[in-house]
């Protein structure tokens, strides 16, 4: 890890104009980075901003939303002050992108040669049988059988497992650094989601990219990722290693998070819960944005939003409890 | 053959007397047919629902696993006769229920009652909370106004909602209490027997934490039987007594939850149970083999002769493209249908 982040995201804040004047604080000042071959995941409930800051990564955020603040840099790329020509070029030869629904994200009128040849013709000058070719191997690469007949199918043609690993294919086209996939296993089956993560993780490795994986699965989180990066109204709450973050989880949420999985090796009675729900990106408390579900709540935590303090190395959590003088420092 | 027959009507007799069963269901078969053509003929079978037979006892929770396609939630809107069976039986509370016209089915559906997947869109936007709690009471045209005001009450503070939530809409509701709404309306008529479908996929972690507590609470101080279906193993095992694992409309393995979780039998079972991801942070376990099964489910408009999982299993022998296999009793309540173990 001593080489330079690929993805560095310094203070960023995207916030959406409502009506009313109302702000929605969606993405509320975000830092954080990834490194060559690293596995991040980001965590969180809907509405905790964790889809919005991967479309600010993108540059995918549209009207009424705007990125406020902060920078993204991705290498020696300054993202936020490139011109949106210049953007392009950025997305599919630098960061690579995988949604969750691989229906709405490919075009049902093209077929899935089309559809490849295009990506890859867009971002390398080279004929159309070259870019045919191209796209067979990589359809072959990820593990799809009969490439050659597939490129000529349509969308609707291929089960979800299938879509999806043609988006993986056109995402690793141009050999990005960053794949970023958001949510890429939630409208699929346990035994290939299984398939999907794994293939995910075999390109991973093939290309030495790094890879931002947003979920709300921890189990996902545990098995195939080296960090989290928690996130709570927008804000990151906690951050740590994997292993750490899952056996040693410091902040309030996190542990509130964790009790209400259904365990597979143990039988509970209940399951642990968090009361009420995610406050909306408008109307946050004031102070901690949890205090209004936290079981730990103090009179500080409704006056001041506490800051994401170091509690050890590599370990970054956002609670009044931990602070000096604070309870559990 | 009359043997067969003879033999079939004692088991018949012996299942019937047993008052703790609350839902009997035998050899129930659900095909749609495919249209084709100019003239709209019927040009093939889709078996979503392929010959399963199972019982529910009183008080328990029966939850059925399965991929999308597996024919779970047919099964599910077979049994409360949402739609109708192609061929079988179905006895609920000691009345054969298979063949009842809908107005006769009406009074045995106060007892029997669904909660739907998708909080978003099985509750009327235009109807108040008030209102979409009645209607059922409407429906059933039992209780006059003060009485079912009464009960509307009665049944919301039960869900955990409040009073001034009567006169809201749904779409002032998150996900969690909306599914509290239609929880509501399930009970309002006081049934013994709840199918839920999938009714906590849609929830986040935490939110799906508090409909699970509040499903079991509700059981517990209602005696209520569910019909538990969901995708989500481990949400299965958080909330059922007995677990079926379902696969292209058959039953691959039935087992008392424990058995199941902990000696599955079925390689597909082994395969679902090893491709969730877990936390097991204990560094003394082994780290566990994963099963990769290739492929994907094949259609059920075109099952493989045999067992219909032969095409994706790791053990797969001659025998399995010629016969269907069983479901067999391999130890007590742990059923199982596999060639593995019916060759003893």
């Amino acid at each position: 890890m001593s080489s330079l982040p690929v993805l560095d995201v310094q203070k960023l804040k995207t916030y959406f104009y409502l009506e009313q004047g109302l702000v929605a604080k969606a993405v509320d000042d975000v830092t954080f980075s990834v490194y060559p071959g690293e596995t991040v995941a980001i965590v969180g409930e809907s509405g905790s901003g964790k889809s919005i800051t991967a479309l600010s990564i993108m540059q995918l955020i549209n009207k009424p939303g705007r990125i406020v603040e902060g920078s993204i840099h991705v290498k020696d790329k300054d993202l936020l002050n490139l011109k949106p020509k210049q953007m392009t070029t950025i997305r599919g030869n630098h960061i690579g992108m995988i949604f969750q629904e691989p229906m709405t994200a490919l075009n049902p009128v093209f077929t899935i040669g089309n559809q490849i040849t295009e990506m890859v013709r867009k971002h390398k000058k080279v004929s159309k049988q070259i870019a045919e070719q191209k796209a067979i191997e990589l359809l072959r690469i990820v593990g799809i059988p009969r490439p050659e007949q597939i490129t000529k199918e349509y969308p609707h043609q291929l089960s979800g497992g299938m879509r999806q690993r043609v988006m993986i294919a056109m995402a690793i086209s141009c050999e990005p650094e960053l794949i970023i996939a958001d949510e890429p296993t939630t409208a699929l089956d346990v035994t290939i989601q299984a398939q999907i993560l794994d293939l995910l993780l075999e390109m991973q490795k093939r290309y030495n990219m790094a890879l931002l994986l947003i979920t709300h699965d921890l189990g996902v989180v545990y098995e195939y990722t080296d960090k989290v990066i928690v996130m709570y109204g927008g804000q990151i709450v906690e951050q740590a290693p994997t292993k750490q973050l899952l056996s040693l989880a410091k902040h309030p949420y996190t542990k509130g998070l964790l009790s209400s999985l259904p365990k597979m090796d143990e039988d509970v009675e209940r399951l642990g819960t968090i009361k009420g729900t995610v406050p909306a990106a408008y109307n946050f408390p004031v102070g901690c944005r949890f205090s209004t579900r936290c079981p730990f709540v103090m009179e500080k935590c409704k006056q001041v939003n506490p800051e994401l303090l170091q509690y050890d190395t590599d370990h970054l959590v956002r609670c009044h409890l931990y602070e000096e003088g604070g309870e559990r420092q | 053959m009359t043997m067969v027959t003879k033999q079939q009507g004692a088991i018949d007799e012996k299942r019937s007397i047993d008052e703790d069963v609350l839902v009997d269901v035998r050899n129930v078969k659900k095909y749609f047919s495919i249209k084709g053509g100019i003239l709209q003929k019927t040009v093939g079978q889709l078996k979503a629902v392929d010959d399963v037979s199972f019982t529910i006892r009183k008080g328990e929770t029966l939850g059925i696993v399965g991929e999308s396609g597996s024919g779970k939630s047919t099964l599910g809107r077979v049994l409360i006769r949402l739609l109708d069976p192609t061929s079988g039986q179905i006895i609920f509370n000691q009345t054969d229920i298979t063949n009842l016209s809908q107005r006769q089915i009406r009074p045995i559906r106060e007892d029997m009652q669904m909660v739907f997947q998708d909080p978003f869109a099985s509750l009327n936007s235009k109807m108040s909370i008030e209102q979409l709690i009645e209607e059922p009471l409407l429906v059933q045209g039992k209780l006059a106004k003060p009485a079912r005001k009464q009960k509307v009450l009665e049944v919301l503070e039960k869900v955990g909602l409040r009073k001034d939530d009567l006169q809201k809409y749904p779409h002032e509701f998150s996900g969690g209490q909306r599914q509290r709404i239609s929880i509501a309306r399930a009970l309002v008529l006081n049934p013994n027997f709840v199918i839920c479908d999938e009714p906590v996929s849609a929830l986040d972690v935490s939110i799906q934490a508090q409909v699970l507590n509040l499903m079991k609470d509700l059981q517990d101080d209602l005696g209520l039987t569910y019909l538990f279906i969901a995708h989500d193993l481990s949400v299965v095992k958080h909330i059922s007594d007995r677990v079926a694992v379902m696969y292209l409309g058959r039953f691959a393995e039935v087992a008392p939850k424990k058995q199941l979780y902990e000696n599955a039998l079925h390689p597909y079972t082994q395969a679902l149970l090893s491709s969730i991801p877990i936390i097991d942070l204990n560094e003394e376990n082994a780290k566990k083999e994963r099963i990769k099964l290739e492929g994907d489910l094949p259609s059920p408009a075109n099952p493989p002769s045999g067992c219909t999982f032969r095409t994706r299993c790791p053990k797969v022998h001659d025998r399995c493209a010629i016969d269907r296999p069983e479901l067999i009793e391999i130890e007590k309540d742990h059923f199982v249908a596999c060639h593995l173990y019916s060759e003893r």
